[in-house]
């Protein structure tokens, strides 16, 4: 690669900075209206439904079922176990046993 | 105290170090079949800082794309997190500008769903900084390590390890929707337009999350804000009466 792929580097990481630091950085101490505020309080919650589905189905290229299994392992431990980590670490545990057979 | 914040959130952040472990080291190999040496691949993960446009943009780099397109679509994929910040901002302890612009840097999906739903009313900073500097040590060694040694693990356990993301993401998600029906609603409305722009292939990724979240955290705020005034007013007749 030549020095392109540095200044490539250096426009990738602003582009990618700067929407991550423009709102926490420029609405410190402002007030949002109601309506704005009561919004993005949803957003949390919103974005994990689409950050899970569909992308969780296709985790494993032409395997719909590897998805499947995942995504019903993953909710019965979370309904199960109120803890981040024993939903993380049992699903990779059930998908690993389903990937050795 | 802070210190302790600090350490919560070095815990509260594990479970994206143990995520971004497998999709790092891919990262890394396949930044070493692309053509990159060790030092470009962990310097755009360690500038960069951003799963999937690295992944793009190694497509886009080997296919010998204009360099300014592969910035333009870093953009778009990154857009959402714009949205993010301004919902993290809400639950952020009030701090200097400099200190937030810092941890800024380290928002990503996974690091911005592990804050956005911790129980406490005000995140304090060094736990924000907690969560981020280990989910991005994981990023950046791994990618390291994945360059040097490639994906040399059992491929069933890599595969196995893939889920690692959304596992989380339900684990989050969950205890948030016990018995609550908005929260619930949110997440399902997201999903289901998500899945309607993916299946059409009416929007690319990074504008769909965007585009569904939004539409969802509207559409639920507009209804909750209506459910709210019929209350309202029914207790003024009452009250009235």
């Amino acid at each position: 690669m030549g020095s392109w792929y540095w200044w490539t580097l250096l426009g990738m990481a602003l582009v990618t900075y700067i929407p991550r630091a423009f709102p926490l950085t420029f609405l410190e101490g402002k007030e949002l209206p109601p309506v704005i505020s009561g919004v993005l309080r949803n957003i949390p919650y919103a974005v994990l439904g689409a950050l899970i589905f569909p992308a969780i189905l296709y985790v494993q290229e032409g395997n719909l079922i590897f998805g499947v299994i995942g995504i019903i392992t993953a909710f019965a431990l979370a309904f199960l176990f109120s803890n981040v980590m024993v939903v993380v670490l049992g699903t990779i545990g059930v998908l690993a046993v389903y990937s050795l057979f | 105290m802070t210190n302790n914040s600090f350490v919560q959130g070095l815990k509260a952040g594990t479970s994206i170090a143990i995520g971004y472990f497998p999709i790092a080291l891919t990262f890394g190999l396949l930044a070493k079949t692309s053509g990159l040496s060790i030092m470009e691949a962990t310097a755009m993960s360690i500038f960069v800082y951003a799963g999937a446009a690295q992944y793009i943009s190694l497509t886009l780099i080997s296919k010998g794309v204009d360099p300014i397109l592969i910035v333009l679509n870093t953009f778009v994929v990154n857009i959402r997190h714009f949205l993010m910040t301004a919902a993290l901002n809400e639950k952020m302890q009030s701090d200097k500008k400099w200190l937030k612009g810092m941890y800024a840097f380290g928002i990503t999906d996974e690091s911005f769903s592990v804050l956005a739903t911790q129980k406490q009313d005000k995140i304090r900073t060094p736990f924000a900084f907690g969560v981020v500097l280990i989910a991005y040590l994981s990023w950046v060694v791994f990618t390291a390590i994945g360059h040097v040694i490639g994906a040399n693990l059992p491929a069933f356990l890599l595969a196995a390890m893939s889920i690692a993301l959304y596992a989380m993401f339900v684990g989050l998600l969950v205890p948030s929707m016990r018995g609550n029906r908005k929260v619930v609603m949110l997440a399902l409305i997201a999903a289901i337009i998500n899945g309607i722009f993916y299946w059409t292939q009416l929007l690319s990724t990074g504008w769909s999350i965007l585009v569904a979240t939004l539409a969802s955290s509207i559409f639920i705020e507009i209804i909750y804000a209506r459910k709210k005034n019929v209350r309202h007013s029914k207790q003024s007749e009452r009250s009235l009466s």
